[in-house]
């Protein structure tokens, strides 16, 4: 094939990918403008003003006019203390999975996928009926305790840890490692990329959660930030410019962490779909 | 990786000659279930027995958790008469339709090209593509509100100064719209998502067929059709299955774009939407686990007829 004509649709297609880039970003690049401008310049510039014209007031009603401080608070604290619960839970019996022959585990296996098969919103109603009967709705109790155990995490434990060699296991157990020195001291420091892939993970679904917090906690004290947020969008309607500093924030602490482990990330989200 | 050449033998030396049997006999068959019983014991409780539960409740009238009366089928036969299931049904399909039509190949086009070695920039690129998903649907929702508004709202803006739409369509109130945005919004938001899963697929592909390929003389569109897709073929099941039941779930991102409502005439009400609006706006949780049922079977239902259909299903298991 002529080189000129191959050179000639490689640039248009550079050209066709970088506007598509361009486009997909203008959102967020939109996102970080509308939190730096004042209310009069918001829609008087399209994306940011002139420097002189930078403000951070935005910030400020935010956290000074709005509750939003103690949701990002709330926020924090779930989120933690769900993302911990689930990495143990998940990578303890994800090992015990991998690593051990029992009576009966073909049988929990067989429940964990048949259960992946159903929505979650299924059980929405008879969870929320249980909790209530169990005091522990309008609470965080309610909020982190049924979703403490990630089945998928467990499946992504399985595998990683399957990959571990069997006679560094044996090896421990010679030297007189218990068996949970062996899943603490061994499996879990050689599962670090698995770990931070699950971190992250995990951490996006406990952060942008929406629709259960929004049906267990009734006290706006309690509230998180995607529902904390969306409650300021009803009473702020035009204060755009508070409102994207919230969401700004909103998603900040995930993409942070992503910057962080983003090779983890990919390497974990694909490690089921490729193989499989 | 190394020990799927090297480990089985010498693992299965080491528990031949190793010290394990006798010398800590009761914690070795304890242990395992030792390790899985904090998961079991949540599990059975959050996660296996509100299954069972649903489906007795399903078969109940109840007013919040504290009154519950045995309705029979009544929940189905209302549920399958009602006008607003009715639009909550065709709107998910029409979603997931769309969904579909429209990630899988912007999905895998993308993939294709930034899979190119000729590309400058190629992470920069991705990581371009793939951003939208660290927003959370609710965080998307919030923002698309704003940028799809009408005067003042920058997609109007554009599409003025490009092709002259007149800058008051208002996305998000006119029900012949309500949809279209949804759709693109998701478009945004998931598209780099599964290009991700098409990029991992083709760098598994192995290299030697192209070679073989190119040897026999095929063109780039059948080294496309004779090796690329049936090496993708396994992702692009579980991509097409994972689309289609992410979209069967649609809630968050038409509640919060149409500021907690269904929207004009009803446009943006989902089936979770229509859920979540009878069991905990109205309070009836027993109606709520119908709904919840019929979707998981309309679910179960598209997603066999899916991997049917691209033949994963019953060739290579897994």
């Amino acid at each position: 094939m002529n080189s000129q004509s191959v050179q000639l649709g490689r640039t248009a297609i550079i050209i066709l990918m970088v506007t598509a880039a361009l486009i997909v970003l203008t959102p967020l690049v939109w996102l970080v403008a509308a939190t730096l401008k004042s209310s009069d310049d918001m829609f008087h510039y399209t994306f940011f003003p002139p420097l002189s014209r930078f403000t951070l007031s935005q910030y400020h009603d935010l956290f000074t006019k709005s509750p939003f401080a103690r949701y990002l608070v709330n926020s924090v604290f779930v989120t933690s203390v769900s993302v911990m619960a689930q990495l143990f839970f998940s990578s303890l019996a994800g090992f015990a999975l991998a690593k051990y022959e029992f009576k009966g585990k073909n049988v929990i296996v067989g429940i964990m996928l048949a259960t992946l098969l159903l929505p979650g919103q299924l059980t929405m109603a008879p969870q929320y009926d249980l909790l209530y009967h169990m005091k522990m709705v309008d609470s965080y109790a309610g909020l982190i305790v049924p979703g403490a155990v990630s089945v998928f995490g467990i499946f992504l434990f399985r595998q990683s840890i399957q990959q571990i060699p069997d006679e560094l296991l044996q090896a421990a157990r010679i030297d007189g490692c218990s068996e949970f020195q062996i899943y603490w001291d061994i499996v879990m420091p050689v599962s670090r990329p698995m770990i931070g892939a699950f971190c992250l993970i995990s951490f996006m679904g406990a952060w942008n959660s929406f629709l259960w917090p929004q049906i267990i906690l009734h006290h706006a004290e309690l509230f998180t930030l995607p529902i904390g947020l969306n409650q300021l969008v009803s009473l702020y309607q035009t204060q755009y410019g508070m409102l994207m500093a919230g969401t700004l924030l909103g998603v900040l602490p995930v993409v942070l962490l992503f910057v962080l482990l983003q090779k983890e990330f990919v390497a974990g989200l694909t490690a089921g779909a490729v193989k499989g | 990786m190394s020990n799927i050449l090297a480990g089985r033998p010498a693992a299965q030396a080491a528990s031949g000659s190793g010290p394990r049997p006798g010398r800590r006999p009761l914690s070795d068959k304890a242990t395992p279930y030792l390790f899985v019983s904090p998961f079991m014991i949540l599990f059975a409780v959050f996660g296996v027995w509100p299954i069972i539960r649903s489906l007795i409740l399903a078969f109940y009238a109840t007013n919040g958790p504290k009154s519950q009366v045995f309705v029979g089928l009544k929940n189905f036969e209302f549920l399958f008469a009602d006008p607003d299931f009715h639009t909550a049904v065709w709107n998910t399909l029409v979603f997931a339709f769309w969904s579909v039509v429209l990630q899988i190949p912007f999905a895998l086009g993308l993939a294709i090209l930034l899979n190119q070695r000729w590309l400058p920039g190629r992470t920069f690129l991705r990581l371009a593509f793939f951003s939208p998903n660290l927003l959370g649907q609710v965080f998307v929702g919030v923002l698309f509100s704003v940028l799809l508004a009408p005067q003042y709202g920058l997609l109007n803006k554009a599409l003025h100064a490009l092709i002259g739409l007149p800058l008051d369509t208002k996305w998000l109130s006119n029900p012949a719209l309500v949809m279209p945005a949804i759709v693109l919004t998701s478009l945004w938001l998931y598209v780099g998502f599964n290009m991700i899963y098409f990029l991992a697929a083709l760098q598994a592909v192995d290299k030697e067929l192209y070679e073989a390929a190119m040897i026999d003389g095929a063109g780039p569109w059948r080294q496309f059709l004779a090796v690329t897709l049936p090496g993708i073929r396994p992702v692009a099941t579980f991509v097409l299955v994972t689309t289609t039941i992410g979209s069967f779930q649609l809630f968050e991102l038409p509640y919060t774009m149409l500021s907690n409502s269904a929207g004009p005439n009803n446009a943006g009400l989902t089936v979770v939407m229509y859920l979540y609006n009878n069991g905990f706006v109205t309070g009836d949780l027993g109606y709520a686990s119908a709904v919840g049922w019929t979707l998981a079977i309309g679910v179960l239902l598209i997603s066999l007829v899916q991997m049917r259909v691209t033949g994963v299903w019953k060739g290579e298991a897994k």
